[in-house]
């Protein structure tokens, strides 16, 4: 049942805080007792997962392959534990004032049913309910973008549905026509009935289910959805969808072509890593490019999905513990990173970075926080994103990619050129306009919490490594069926 | 028009109670046989419709037996309790029981799905009659 357990919680919180729209004070009451009673599920489930390894619940009782079968395992639980953690930032950030989402009565419910849809999406072992669940999120993500009722934001919130709705559909059709194929949709069953499949019918099948995980994921050519949308999110929101949205996509393209189809055609890992090559690249540029803060940010989610793409193209254990690590550290990092916006913008006024500066002296707190993320992004000793580009630059040269690895060094270089033009801007020069002075009786203690948070846990994970390490190998080995 | 007949009004109500009873009937009749809460609930959304068409979204509103979305809320709110009965038993989540009730020569088929179905049904009257509503309501205002 615990299995369960965090799809079902922020399921019914949903109902809950939809039932209660009327008295905010009560449904804002649920929505926290919800996040919290979420979060010591994942912690349950984390620590059950640990000790005995994968646990699988077919829902009804049906005998397999017929029932819908969710299981837990190192990765899937990890995702849901940050799921339900960012969903308690963001919650938190919401008590502050500093860039708060408008508080609507649809905010809550919204919210809830974005981290059931992933989480549901991290522990599903069914091809359709991913598919399903797949789509309850792309739901929620939309009603979130439209919050905010502006005619910018409805005309992200398109872009936004339309490219999706593309993607989703395309994991529809490769959803059928892999039934039509094997007459499967459990992952287990799925994996026995499709090693059985002939080269020529299971490359096309599993180059479309590829295809739809990539657009999920935002990666070169198909990531436009992602910067479109984004820059009009308030910076909770913003926070916790990139902590699930692209990693929804990460997750399934690990537990298909990497778990389930393994091994899947050679063709479709040279493919998936010249993708991420070009993701890693024209992400960084994209970023170098912009001055809104969140842009800059966006397009580097972009460039850090090449990376954990590069490590699945490897297409080694060692590939995927690798690419896990990454996936964990970046929705951790680039939160928080959205969250430093989300303050800057709160002292300073604006998200553009030509427009504001000064906050090192006027803020050295915030100025330490947002360097302790930006070097873990750009991956300084000793931050969490050190580790996450050593273990994939290291398995590029054991496998003679040195193309790869190059390309990963030096798309590292440029990622440290544009957190040091947010460093300039925003913090090092002075304020262009002379008048400017920190506003004052502004409520931020809040987010800051949610923020130290996130930082002790990227600080924590620099230093502290081996738990981590070990964690991810672990989970690279349960992916294929593997006993850790 | 044709005068003999009497007004819409009457008929439509006349039609909600009995498009109503159906969409019951189906839904008692979904557990051994086809039909079930989604088309039983498709059906509520047809009497309210037409209750709308005749009348106005208003009173069709005020007929439902919640708001649109608290109906549908707590639709999917008895679907998901429904499975929660099974865990006493030490069987997985949303496993239903049935047992046959024998009144002599009438055999009644009860089990847990009814409150799972039931649920279904409150949602999809909810979501497409809170649907349905609003568009009839935008015509409404538009003409």
């Amino acid at each position: 049942m615990l299995v369960l357990l965090p799809l079902l919680v922020p399921l019914a919180t949903a109902l809950l805080c939809a039932l209660t729209w009327t008295t905010p004070r009560l449904q804002r009451a649920i929505s926290a007792g919800g996040a919290m009673l979420l979060l010591l599920c994942s912690l349950a489930l984390l620590r059950q997962v640990m000790a005995q390894g994968a646990i699988t619940l077919v829902a009804g009782n049906w005998p397999l392959p017929f029932g819908i079968a969710f299981t837990a395992d190192h990765l899937g639980t990890a995702l849901v534990l940050i799921a339900a953690l960012m969903l308690s930032i963001t919650l938190l950030w919401q008590e502050s004032a500093a860039d708060a989402a408008p508080v609507s009565p649809a905010l809550h419910p919204l919210l809830h049913g974005l981290v059931a849809g992933s989480t549901a999406a991290f522990l599903t072992a069914d091809l359709f309910n991913l598919y399903v669940w797949f789509e309850v999120s792309l739901i929620c993500a939309l009603g979130l973008l439209v919050q905010g009722g502006a005619l910018r934001q409805l005309d992200a919130a398109l872009k936004y549905f339309v490219l999706n709705l593309v993607g989703t559909l395309l994991l529809l059709a490769a959803v059928a026509l892999l039934h039509a194929a094997t007459g499967q949709l459990n992952f287990t069953a799925l994996g026995e009935a499709a090693s059985r499949l002939d080269h020529s019918v299971k490359l096309p099948l599993l180059g479309l289910l590829m295809l739809a995980f990539l657009i999920k994921a935002a990666a070169f050519p198909f990531f436009a959805w992602l910067p479109v949308s984004y820059h009009t999110l308030p910076a909770p929101v913003l926070a916790l969808f990139s902590a699930l949205l692209t990693k929804i996509g990460i997750c399934a393209l690990l537990r298909t072509i990497a778990g389930v189809f393994f091994p899947a055609p050679e063709l479709l890992f040279t493919l998936l890593g010249w993708i991420a090559l070009l993701s890693m690249v024209t992400g960084v540029l994209g970023a170098a490019y912009h001055w809104d803060m969140r842009r800059i940010l966006a397009f580097h989610t972009i460039s850090q999905i090449g990376y954990i793409l590069l490590a699945i193209a490897l297409s080694s254990r060692a590939g995927n513990a690798a690419a896990i690590f990454f996936a964990l550290h970046h929705s951790m990092v680039k939160a928080g990173l959205f969250l430093v916006a989300g303050l800057i913008y709160r002292q300073t006024g604006h998200y553009d970075l030509r427009r504001i500066g000064g906050l090192h002296a006027a803020k050295p707190g915030l100025a330490v926080l947002f360097l302790l993320l930006a070097l873990s992004l750009v991956g300084i000793p000793p931050l969490s994103g050190f580790w996450g580009k050593y273990l994939i630059i290291s398995e590029s040269f054991n496998q003679g990619e040195y193309l790869w690895a190059g390309s990963a060094l030096f798309v590292g270089f440029l990622t440290l050129y544009s957190m040091a033009k947010i460093w300039l801007e925003a913090f090092w020069k002075p304020h262009p306009d002379r008048a400017w002075r920190l506003p004052t009786g502004v409520r931020t203690a809040p987010a800051y919490a949610g923020l130290c948070l996130l930082v002790l846990v990227t600080l924590w994970v620099g230093l502290v490594p081996e738990r981590l390490l070990l964690f991810v190998s672990d989970a690279a080995a349960t992916l294929q069926g593997g006993v850790p | 028009m044709i005068s003999w007949l009497p007004p819409a009004e009457v008929f439509v109500r006349v039609l909600y109670a009995m498009l109503l009873f159906a969409s019951l009937w189906i839904l008692w009749r979904g557990q051994n046989a086809p039909g079930g809460g989604f088309i039983g609930g498709l059906m509520a959304v047809a009497a309210s419709a037409a209750y709308a068409l005749v009348f106005d979204a208003g009173s069709a509103l005020r007929r439902l037996p919640l708001e649109p979305v608290r109906l549908a809320a707590c639709g999917v709110l008895l679907a998901l309790l429904s499975g929660l009965p099974a865990l006493l038993n030490g069987l997985p989540y949303l496993t239903h029981r049935g047992v046959t009730l024998s009144f002599g020569v009438v055999e009644l088929p009860v089990s847990t799905v009814i409150l799972f179905d039931l649920g279904i049904y409150l949602c999809v009257w909810g979501v497409f009659g809170g649907y349905c509503l609003a568009l009839v309501r935008a015509i409404e205002e538009e003409s």
